[in-house]
């Protein structure tokens, strides 16, 4: 077993990561040690950078242990940019992290600033790219080759050449530099600098619009907060109407002081920026949480981001007042999906399909539609397809005459029935182009002999026999499809 | 002493500012001759009315008349229809193309699962609640004993408010007391046979138990005509008996 990190006094004792723990325990004897949980850790470390939303959309990973922040645009609550940086640093601090924070004009010079810039818990702050001069020296000069990131083997390999710091690196030409070790070198270099500007990758896709509220004392009663992200959403109403757009979805981040976040999302069925909507779908979302809203000791940030947004025109009131029954619908479905989830909320579907499950389906009511065929059916035939259907099928025993004959009595749900009148077959083939090999023989898959019975009761069932007798199967099964009205 | 008559009057008077008062679902519609004869015009828009399975083997039955009185009270506004997850796995889901071949269309239909009966009912209360639909079918899984004489009353309060018809469907509940407009019972019945033994037009033992408007409960068979979305009288002899051989002069 070896020790993967050390506390600060373990550090102080000579123990490193890398020892074995017999090692260490035989420098320490009562060293307090527990088992490595690289899980954990990334838990702990998603954790944290929800709660470092509250300085930025713009949060990415940089496993197992580094947080990238973009904080371009998001200081207008700070003094500057330091200011940010400080309340960040004290936040984590009272946490508990030991932290290595730095702050520059790029990802990437942060990066190696914060991993390999010096002491701990410093704030450094780089130079802005327009006050860059050859005389100030762009790059951190203490930084070592190894802040490049280029592995083991290429760091040694610049060890060897002599070259131990950025400062060696920059103040040579970059074309032998390539040649020996890779543009890769080069790049990287380029990038630590500050010269080349790489985006970060956020974790959550940053929303086109969000407004934010920050309070000096922490709040927790919910009506204030409701009353807070309705404040939100009438400001998230004036800028969605100067872009002609309405949102369809809506996140609100609730910040918490000791650094947990609680999100709530809702969906509507069409672009909407009206307040009174937004906050009733709010309202239906706390609602319909297992557990309700903690607050502990109150959220210091309240957050709302309009996820994605659609085209949405200026709206004109009817003269009458009357009920659009499109609207009333859709705002319907749209509380009911926000109650009981999207999927809960169908319409029915027809696929162009003969196979009996694949004709007709359900999918959730705000899917593009797929319409049913408007032609009505034959005048006088009675009806050809179960109201109720089984999915899947329910299996049943069957009594026939003969094995491919029509059923004469059916045992399901622990029920005997006597079939008095039926019809059938209506034969369906299995769907042979959609298999691999199905244009070979007996590998198109079963087919299905559909009947419609009643029986003594006059209960009306459809049952299909699986397997053409004696062709496709010895000694087919039968199943119930589905129930007539 | 004031004359009887004029108190009598004042007591009308006041009877009449309890009662409650006319929503804009003041209206029947129409099911087909033979049983709005016997209703006394058709059933209340606007009002709660309850569909039982007989038996459980009923429930398809049921669940069809359902859809039927709901296709009468619509027209051509959305129906909605509210499930319960349990019931979707005892008697299957709604199948659309079924659906088209008793007459409805299923693009119309707005369909609601509900993880529980009494999630079931406040959906079902909120559907209710919204202006502008044609008619709701809410169906707790069983006989939902949930669904209790407060929750039915809330369910009519709302429909009385926004003029829409809603249905429940529910299992055997005469042990339970509802505040529903009419009660029917609905079992299978054997159809009237087509040509070559078939199964024919859907067929139901309707049983009117309880009529909020006083009709005496009466019982009767029908059979649903999709073509002209009413109910008709089973005819005895049907029109598909004629032998293969007359049909085909018959044809040319």
């Amino acid at each position: 077993m070896r020790i993967v990190a050390v506390d600060e006094s373990a550090e102080a004792l000579g123990i490193a990561p890398g020892m074995t723990l017999a090692d260490a325990r035989a420098m320490v004897p009562d060293l307090l040690s527990l088992p490595h949980d690289p899980a954990a850790n990334a838990r702990l470390l998603e954790e944290v950078a929800d709660d470092c939303d509250r300085y930025t959309p713009m949060v990415a990973l940089d496993s197992p242990d580094g947080l990238l922040l973009d904080i371009t645009g998001c200081i207008h609550f700070w003094e500057d940019e330091n200011d940010l940086v400080s309340d960040l640093a004290a936040r984590l601090a009272t946490h508990g992290f030991t932290l290595k924070l730095a702050l520059a004009e790029t990802p990437d010079k942060a990066r190696a600033l914060a991993r390999h810039g010096g002491e701990q818990l410093s704030v450094r702050r780089g130079v802005p790219p327009g006050q860059v001069n050859e005389e100030r020296s762009p790059y951190q000069p203490a930084l070592p080759v190894a802040a490049l990131d280029l592995g083991a083997e290429k760091t040694t390999a610049l060890h060897r050449a002599g070259l131990y710091t950025l400062h060696d690196l920059a103040t040579r030409p970059s074309a032998p530099l390539a040649a020996r070790f890779g543009m890769e070198a080069v790049t990287k270099l380029a990038r630590v600098l500050g010269q080349e500007d790489v985006r970060i990758t956020p974790r959550r896709v940053p929303p086109p619009l969000f407004f934010t509220q920050r309070f000096a004392e922490p709040v927790a009663r919910t009506p204030y907060i409701l009353s807070v992200l309705e404040t939100l959403a009438e400001d998230a109403q004036h800028a969605l109407r100067e872009r002609h757009e309405g949102g369809r979805q809506f996140r609100a981040s609730l910040f918490r002081s000791d650094g947990a976040v609680h999100r709530l999302a809702i969906e509507t069925g069409a672009p909407t920026r009206d307040p009174a909507l937004i906050m009733r779908l709010f309202n239906e979302r706390i609602d319909a949480l297992a557990d309700p809203l903690d607050p502990g000791f109150g959220y210091d940030t309240i957050r709302l981001d309009v996820a994605v947004t659609e085209p949405l025109g200026a709206l004109q009131a009817g003269l009458e007042g009357d009920v659009d029954v499109g609207q009333s619908l859709a705002g319907l479905a749209d509380r009911l999906a926000t109650r009981l989830g999207r999927q809960r909320v169908r319409r029915f579907a027809s696929g162009n399909s003969h196979i009996p499950e694949c004709a007709g389906f359900t999918l959730p009511a705000d899917a593009p539609p797929l319409p049913f065929p408007k032609d009505a059916p034959d005048p006088g035939e009675p009806p050809l397809r179960p109201l109720h259907m089984f999915d899947p099928p329910q299996r049943i025993e069957v009594i026939a005459e003969v094995p491919d004959g029509p059923p004469r009595t059916f045992r399901w749900r622990r029920e005997t029935h006597i079939v008095i009148t039926h019809e059938g077959p209506e034969r369906i083939a299995a769907e042979w182009w959609r298999k691999k090999r199905g244009h070979e023989p007996g590998e198109a898959g079963l087919t299905r002999d559909y009947f419609r019975v009643e029986d003594r009761d006059g209960r009306r069932y459809w049952l299909f026999r699986h397997g053409l007798y004696g062709a496709e199967k010895p000694n087919p099964d039968w199943y119930v499809h589905g129930l007539f009205a | 002493m004031s004359d009887p008559n004029a108190a009598l009057m004042r007591l009308k008077r006041r009877l009449e500012r309890l009662e409650r008062p006319k929503g804009r679902g003041a209206g029947l519609f129409s099911l087909g001759d033979n049983l709005d004869v016997r209703l006394g015009g058709g059933l209340a828009y606007g009002a709660l009315h309850e569909v039982c399975a007989a038996k459980t083997g009923d429930h398809a039955t049921a669940s069809g008349f359902a859809l039927m009185l709901a296709l009468k009270a619509a027209g051509e506004k959305p129906i909605l229809w509210v499930r319960e997850d349990k019931g979707e796995r005892l008697n299957g889901h709604l199948y659309g193309p079924g659906l088209a071949e008793l007459g409805a269309d299923p693009d119309r239909f707005i369909l609601v699962c509900a993880p529980d009966t009494l999630s079931a009912l406040r959906a079902g209360a909120d559907i209710v609640g919204t202006m502008g639909l044609g008619a709701v079918v809410i169906e707790p899984a069983g006989a939902a004993q949930a669904l209790d004489l407060t929750a039915s009353r809330k369910l009519v309060l709302a429909a009385e408010r926004t003029g829409i018809a809603a249905f429940i469907l529910r299992g055997d509940a005469s042990r339970f007391a509802s505040a529903a407009s009419t009660r029917w019972q609905v079992a299978a019945a054997p159809s009237v046979p087509l040509s070559g033994d078939a199964p024919g037009h859907t067929a139901l033992t309707l049983d009117l138990v309880r009529h909020r408007g006083g009709i005496v409960p009466f019982s009767t068979l029908l059979e649903w005509d999709r073509d002209q979305q009413l109910f008709r009288e089973p005819e005895t002899l049907s029109r598909a008996v004629l032998p293969p051989a007359e049909r085909g002069q018959m044809a040319a």
